[in-house]
């Protein structure tokens, strides 16, 4: 009997030889992730339920970087509610400031997921880890107790669409346009309840950090999961990395889908997704004449030393325009040393930018970049929902760091080609 | 279990932003966040509804952020139930989970007008509305283990009624 890596991994998970969509499953889970917004209601969930102990508490991952380092009072407690739980029960992988980076960014870098893992998180870009070729969702808080208490959750099997990506990217294009294009193609509903498997000769050669940033927005579609068959490239990435054991799995050649979705990658030219859904997306041709503001690089989505790399060679001998304001988030504190080591700290201060901390402060309309009424900001976050960043009349434009890192100079939407 | 309100109808796609929007989130107690419920889809929600009405939603309901103060919002607010078209997945599991009662039907929301007053028998799988001759719409069943869910009043009592057998 045939399946996909999907059901793989699930199948494994719950000690059974064959899964098929639709199916209700309890599986074992390898990771469960909680950060100081959804991590204070787990803990209050899991001692309401009178727990004392936490299955295991190597595979429990706490990391305060939503509203971290603390924003103000309340932030401050709630991120005391997780550090204090971190230290009762002895959590290895707490992360405090100055270790802690964006979760989705932090846990692939330390090797804390990895291939074939089932992994839970309390955030919904959870799916980014399956960039790995793990199966990672985003779960709710009473699900991160029962995980933390248990070891195991419930899951329903999903269906799986196949996304065949053909041809030959085009020059400042990269993962983010193609999943900006491929919501833009589905809808924010188009793979509700389903597994997003990329796959393909355009994704067979993709970086990691590409791969991270398509599987991250898979939730944008309503997915489960986003996954990649892992390959030399996932290898490359997790050797020397991983803290455990992994396993690579792949899809049967024979496996069942829901449906099969074919994409030419050469006729994707950078991509924007307007106000207020990740599925307005046009190419930066269509976008027309429109002013920016604030201009955001980073999150889990583009905050990796890749994504830096690309915005420091468009801004470099070159400057943000007039009244913008270009804010650059490196996702970790590894990102961070690496960015400032290569030069590329130099590159953003001589542009005007502000080079802040590891945190997902304004993705989220947190802190470190939030908008008033009216102003618009581009960014290489993954939400453009009204008051995502800020005043609910305020508008975010999303975009790979090529585009972001070109509408900085030029004030207004553009993509690297128009300067 | 029989539940009968007035709604509040609101469109395709609300996102958790819409229902309790991200600058909350330094909240967690469940009245703290319900003040600040639908404040992005309807600003004065919180001075014009009673508690008992239902929220009636179109496609994807609660989909974006995993974030469970979206239905514990709806939910302290004194909510009843939510019907949509369809709900956004992770949104679906934590109204099981926490023991928020939604209901999916795909022609509610067509049939109604903003204020309407419906009832819905979740064990004859109907729902009525008030004051309309009409056969009433039928919603699906929920799968036998959501069942046992909503039965338990939620994942963390399911859980112990497994581990005390």
């Amino acid at each position: 009997m045939t399946m996909t890596i999907t059901e793989k991994i699930l199948a494994r998970h719950a000690d059974l030889d064959l899964v098929r969509p639709g199916m209700l499953i309890n599986a074992r889970v390898d990771i469960a992730l909680g950060n100081d917004i959804t991590a204070p209601i787990a803990i209050d969930v899991f001692r309401k339920a009178g727990a004392k102990k936490v299955f295991d508490r190597d595979r429990i991952v706490l990391v305060p970087d939503h509203f971290a380092p603390n924003k103000d009072i309340e932030s401050a407690e709630q991120c005391k509610i997780m550090r204090d739980f971190a230290h009762e029960h002895q959590i290895s992988h707490y992360f405090e400031v100055g270790e802690a980076g964006v979760e989705h960014a932090l846990l692939p870098e330390k090797g804390i997921v990895g291939p074939g893992d089932l992994v839970v998180g309390a955030d919904s870009h959870t799916c980014t880890y399956g960039a790995l070729g793990a199966f990672a969702t985003g779960v709710g808080s009473t699900d991160l107790a029962a995980a933390m208490l248990t070891g195991e959750l419930w899951f329903k099997v999903p269906e799986t669409m196949k996304f065949v990506y053909h041809g030959k990217l085009r020059p400042w294009v990269g993962g983010k346009d193609l999943i900006l294009h491929t919501i833009g193609r589905i809808g924010v509903d188009g793979a509700l309840y389903r597994t997003m498997e990329f796959t393909g000769e355009a994704i067979r050669e993709l970086p990691m950090s590409d791969r991270l940033t398509m599987a991250n927005m898979a939730i944008e579609a309503g997915g489960k999961n986003g996954i990649f068959i892992p390959d030399a490239i996932t290898e490359a990435y997790v050797r020397g990395r991983a803290e455990r054991p992994y396993e690579f799995y792949s899809s049967d050649s024979d496996a069942a889908y829901h449906s099969v979705i074919e994409i030419d990658v050469g006729k994707i030219e950078p991509q924007v997704s307007f106000p207020h859904l990740p599925s307005n997306a046009r190419g930066i041709s269509q976008v027309g004449d429109v002013r920016i503001d604030q201009s955001i690089i980073g999150s889990c989505t583009n905050g990796r030393i890749e994504d830096l790399r690309v915005a420091a060679s468009i801004l470099k001998g070159r400057h943000a325009a007039r009244g913008m304001r270009l804010i650059i988030l490196p996702a970790t504190p590894t990102v961070y040393r690496q960015a400032m080591h290569e030069g590329l700290f130099d590159i953003f201060l001589d542009a005007g930018a502000v080079i802040s901390l590891p945190t997902c402060g304004p993705c989220l309309g947190g802190y470190m970049g939030i908008l008033a009424k009216g102003e618009r900001s581009v960014a290489t976050t993954n939400r453009n929902f009204a008051g995502r960043m800020g005043h609910p009349g305020s508008e975010v434009y999303l975009a790979g760091p090529a585009v972001a890192a070109a509408t900085a100079v030029a004030g207004r939407l553009a993509g690297p080609d128009q300067l | 279990m029989k539940i009968s309100g007035r709604i509040w109808k609101f469109g395709d796609n609300i996102d958790t932003d819409a229902i309790i929007p991200a600058r909350y989130l330094n909240i967690w107690e469940p009245q703290g966040l319900a003040a600040h419920c639908m404040e992005d889809a309807d600003p004065g929600f919180m001075k014009k509804m009673r508690p008992g009405d239902i929220l009636v939603g179109g496609e994807n309901f609660g989909c974006g952020s995993s974030r469970e103060h979206a239905p514990i919002a709806i939910k302290a607010a004194g909510i009843a139930c939510v019907v949509a078209k369809n709900f956004a997945r992770i949104f679906y599991r934590n109204a099981f989970n926490m023991g928020l009662p939604i209901f999916e039907s795909p022609e509610l929301w067509g049939r109604v007008e903003n204020g309407a007053e419906i009832e819905v028998d979740a064990d004859a799988g109907l729902i009525r509305i008030v004051g309309v001759a009409a056969d009433p719409l039928k919603i699906p069943p929920f799968p036998p283990f959501m069942q046992q869910l909503i039965a338990a009043g939620g994942l963390m009592n399911h859980i112990a009624k497994g581990r005390a057998k």
